[in-house]
């Protein structure tokens, strides 16, 4: 086999569905790859189980996602390796094999990779919280979850053993396409050479459209074609790991030096060291090649040894935040604000909000950027906007309930919402900690159309 | 010439827990020695003053016109605590574009925007 061609279908939960199915049908395929996960996923999914115990326990989209690829992956031989099994992948290859037997194709083999789940016994396998360096035990109380992020050994089982689909639950972003591409070379576990390349290649895919011209337009310094029309990107991955990074025909964005520089050190440390559990990483020898229009090769990637450990991921119970805004336009809007940050100081302390964290922006001046904001002319617009941390949700209820006397009793031309959403949301925090790897067992569980 | 950085080079930032990371690109491959010489570690902490509470590490990737600043305690605690309404601060990259650069009065003709040069 010379080449592969692997695709992206999601880069987070939210992401666009069209340019999926887009991909599965016109990108001439042989992987398709999904990633719908962030760092408090897991955690989340857990809090909304425990209070709604009709939620599965997978991506929310998983149908959406499914029906609009499913047809043309199936036509087309086009194999799937997706992460939305999130907290229940048996249960996603469960509802993949129903869609697949619904699109009449029955006998496709769908397996689920689970097994990274630790909750029960991570104070006992971790000592310390890495960010913090304080115990993991003593976190126990208010833990809702804890998952090692798995690498591509078990997806290279699943497939060893004829699976068109993988669903997994947690697995490192770059790990999801590594697996295909170690999977058709047949790369060796310890080729760090290669799985690093590979890897590479895998992060530069994992955030879709960030690499074809998404996440970068910035009129008049870096314009994008038809941004309105972005699709996600497919590399074709060659026996050595090195790819040309491109995207279909007819569709908007870029794909360039620019556009791949900035995805290369998206969320990346230290370059030379970028962790998974399948290798150590080195992009500091990373050579980027404009070949044509929307096709730039990717090489000289390195990797050194994998780790002894596996890191996981630590969801944890941290409390409320009650948060909303409220807005002044015209002369003197900046002056009517600042009268109204201090009725609300005033009144915050006259129903004694009990909170951890207080923070009263306004949104215009200072409100993204804080005390770096350089002062500038008086804004037209500004919108207070205020946001609090507590201990408990009738807490942080307070601050809404404060926002919304502001509608009669606060500054003259306050322009304000009706309240149509609740104004509470619950913080899961999220730490790390490190696990040996031996402490993992990851599962593979088949099923069939 | 002093410039802007937004006209010599394009950022991008991303999160992970309380890390902001932001990648710092030469638009040309000849702006990146003035960039290197100039955008140290503390100067980008010092546009950052107040936002940035812990510290920056800076990696330098010559091959690629690079540089990486790796700001800690830069997102309010981590993501899902940060009381910023831009929790991920995905819009902090954008800050070090107006840091000012000097640079050769022979590379205007490089320059991106508006103004002389483009």
């Amino acid at each position: 086999m010379t080449t592969i061609r692997i695709g992206a279908g999601a880069a987070w939960w939210g992401d666009r569905v069209e340019p999926a199915a887009w991909n599965a049908e016109r990108g001439r395929l042989d992987w398709l790859v999904f990633e719908t996960m962030a760092e408090a996923t897991v955690s989340a999914a857990q809090v909304r189980r425990r209070r709604d115990p009709g939620f599965p326990g997978y991506d929310t989209y998983l149908d959406d996602r499914m029906a609009a690829v499913l047809p043309h992956c199936l036509a087309r031989g086009v194999r799937i390796v997706s992460n939305q099994g999130w907290i229940n992948p048996e249960a996603a290859a469960d509802r993949i094999a129903w869609w697949c037997r619904r699109l009449g194709h029955p006998g496709v083999r769908v397996a689920a990779v689970d097994g990274g789940m630790l909750t029960d016994r991570i104070a006992t396998l971790a000592d310390r919280v890495l960010e913090t360096g304080g115990p993991v035990a003593g976190l126990a109380g208010t833990m809702v979850s804890a998952e090692a992020y798995l690498g591509i050994e078990p997806i290279l089982a699943a497939l060893d053993d004829g699976a068109r689909i993988v669903v997994t639950s947690r697995v490192a972003d770059p790990s999801l396409f590594l697996a295909p591409m170690v999977h058709a070379f047949g790369w060796a576990l310890d080729d760090w050479a290669r799985l690093g390349q590979g890897s590479g290649i895998g992060h530069l895919l994992e955030c879709g459209a960030q690499v074809t011209g998404g996440y970068f337009a910035d009129p008049g310094y870096k314009d994008v074609p038809d941004p309105w029309n972005l699709a996600f990107p497919i590399a074709e991955v060659g026996p050595d790991g090195s790819a040309v990074l491109t995207k279909l025909a007819g569709t908007g964005g870029a794909i360039d030096r620019r556009t791949v520089k900035e995805q290369l050190f998206y969320e990346v440390h230290d370059p030379a060291r970028y962790i998974t559990p399948d290798v150590v990483v080195d992009f500091t020898t990373t050579r980027i090649v404009e070949e044509g229009r929307d096709r730039v090769r990717v090489e000289g990637i390195g990797g050194a040894p994998r780790t002894p450990t596996l890191k996981v991921s630590i969801g944890v119970e941290e409390g409320f935040v009650g948060e909303d805004m409220f807005f002044y336009a015209g002369p003197g809007a900046l002056g009517r604000a600042k009268l109204a940050r201090s009725i609300l100081e005033e009144r915050f302390r006259l129903v004694g909000l009990a909170a951890d964290d207080l923070r009263i922006d306004f949104l215009g001046v200072n409100a993204l950027h804080g005390p770096a904001s350089p002062a500038g002319p008086e804004p037209y617009e500004v919108a207070l906007r205020v946001a609090a941390r507590t201990r408990t949700r009738a807490e942080a209820a307070k601050v809404g309930r404060e926002v919304d006397a502001m509608a009669v009793s606060g500054v003259g031309m306050t322009g304000k919402r009706v309240p149509h959403q609740d104004r509470v949301r619950e913080v899961i925090g999220v730490w790390s900690a490190l696990v040996p790897r031996a402490a993992v067992t990851p599962t593979v569980t088949m099923r069939e159309s | 010439m002093r410039v802007p950085l937004r006209r010599i080079a394009h950022a991008r930032s991303g999160d992970k827990g309380n890390i902001s990371n932001v990648g710092v690109f030469a638009y040309d491959d000849a702006f990146y020695p003035a960039i290197k010489a100039q955008l140290t570690a503390e100067r980008f902490a010092a546009r950052y003053a107040g936002v940035v509470k812990g510290r920056v590490d800076r990696h330098a990737v010559d091959g690629l016109c690079a540089l990486n600043f790796v700001a800690h305690d830069a997102l309010g605690g981590g993501v899902s605590r940060n009381l910023c309404l831009d929790n991920y601060g995905k819009t902090l990259a954008a800050a070090v574009l107006d840091v000012e650069i000097e640079i050769d009065n022979r590379l205007a003709p490089l320059l991106r925007g508006p103004g002389p040069g483009n």
